[in-house]
């Protein structure tokens, strides 16, 4: 699934500069223990979480995820904006809540990455 | 990473490659009192240009097709092998790379070089046939050999000649400092991306140097130091500060166990696994603490394996001493 077409499916804003939508992403995690974080999840996932804090971004880093999807329209920090766009990791805003979103991009094909 | 060089996949492989890997295994040879008229049929039958000399296990001599030549010329062919063999040996060991190879056949100009193992004994031949076709069969039997052969910095290391070579990186770590909290773990993971260490053990250095940093940060009473030391073989991860110290280290190792107030796990992390992730992504940890003095944290992630050992301790392995 293409990330325009998950920024689509969440409504979201996209908070960083204009990246790569075409990015293709296959699986996606929610959690806001960024311990469970990069323990489970695959570099090139999509990440959903409700922790804004600089850490979520120091956390896709470190694992290599694709993007961050932010929920229940929290925003981060302009600092943790200023670091996505370095490193090159879309963010982006959703007003529904975790489950909604989870909900809603399982339907549209996105799974959870294999053991 | 613009400014890394750019290796071919055949360039990294010269490198790479044991002799052992290409080599022809199958040697035919010759006892220094063959004829050389019996060496004619040897060469022509087996299509070959050249043999080794063995008395017994022992290598003396090798004999080709040139000396064959003069012997005809001279009508020396009932002479033995012993008189018309060269006894300058040119060998390279089973267990050094294609490069090395290389260059002696540059720096001989010889066709064949004998290989020979950590003894001295005869092992193998190696042409500049063998080479290329040890090459071509490792980058066509691996499609990702790209990855696989990624592995930069041993090259590095053979430039340097030493005892013990390493690489170190050290960082210093402030107590309570979320602001650039990561950012030592974050250069850590470019270096290694730079040195193309394989991204399957660059994934477990990050998790582990990162909840490590992040341990420094949320615990430490005046911050603290991360190294990162790179061998050769393996990545050598120290995390050290001077207190407060952990009081059980077995409860610390629980997971799910956190001293972490609340403050912390709303930025996400002090939820009791940090010790647990890195556990999981070491190949061996030790974790030594004394209340008042300080912890020290040792992590060692070998480069080459393909995943973290499940049956690792903190008591059944120790990280090697530096």
């Amino acid at each position: 699934m293409k990330l325009r077409e998950i920024v689509e499916t969440v409504k979201g804003t996209v908070l960083t500069k204009q990246g790569d939508l075409d990015l293709e992403i296959s699986y996606c995690g929610a959690s806001d223990l960024l311990s469970d974080v990069l323990s489970d999840m695959k570099p090139g996932s999509l990440l959903l979480t409700g922790m804004v804090s600089l850490q979520s971004v120091r956390t896709a880093e470190m694992v290599d995820l694709a993007a961050i999807v932010f929920v229940c329209a929290k925003i981060p920090r302009p600092e943790s904006i200023e670091l996505a766009n370095e490193l090159g990791i879309p963010l982006i805003a959703s007003p529904y809540s975790m489950y909604e979103i989870c909900g809603r991009l399982y339907q549209a094909g996105l799974r959870p990455p294999k053991k | 990473m613009s400014q890394v060089p750019k290796f071919t996949k055949i360039q990294e492989l010269v490198y790479e490659l044991p002799v052992g890997r290409v080599m022809k295994k199958e040697v035919i040879t010759v006892s220094p009192d063959t004829p050389i008229s019996t060496l004619k049929e040897i060469l022509r039958v087996n299509r070959i240009s050249g043999v080794p000399v063995l008395d017994g296990d022992h290598l003396v001599g090798i004999i080709s097709i040139e000396d064959l030549i003069n012997a005809l010329e001279q009508g020396d062919m009932q002479a033995p092998v012993r008189k018309r063999m060269s006894t300058q040996l040119i060998t390279v060991r089973e267990d050094e790379s294609v490069i090395e190879a290389v260059n002696k056949f540059v720096q001989y100009r010889v066709g064949r070089l004998l290989v020979v193992n950590k003894r001295g004994g005869l092992t193998g031949i190696l042409t500049g046939g063998n080479i290329t076709r040890g090459l071509l069969e490792a980058v066509g039997k691996n499609p990702h050999a790209e990855k696989i052969s990624g592995y930069r910095a041993p090259h590095i290391f053979q430039d340097f000649a030493s005892d013990h070579t390493s690489l170190v990186l050290k960082y210093n770590v402030k107590a309570r400092d979320f602001e650039t909290a990561g950012s030592a773990s974050s250069k850590v993971k470019r270096a290694l991306g730079r040195l193309r260490v394989l991204p399957e053990v660059i994934r477990r250095v990050a998790i582990s140097v990162y909840e490590g940093e992040m341990n420094l940060i949320i615990h430490s009473d005046q911050g603290g130091e991360l190294i990162a030391e790179l061998r050769p073989e393996l990545i050598h991860i120290t995390l050290k500060d001077q207190g407060p110290g952990i009081p059980d280290i077995e409860r610390a190792m629980t997971p799910g166990f956190s001293t972490a107030p609340n403050w912390i796990r709303e930025l996400g992390f002090g939820a009791g696994m940090g010790l647990a992730n890195i556990k999981k992504c070491a190949d061996s940890m030790k974790l030594e603490s004394k209340v008042g003095v300080g912890t020290q944290l040792e992590i060692i992630i070998h480069l080459h394996s393909e995943s973290g050992d499940e049956t690792n301790t903190e008591k059944a392995k120790q990280p090697e001493p530096s």
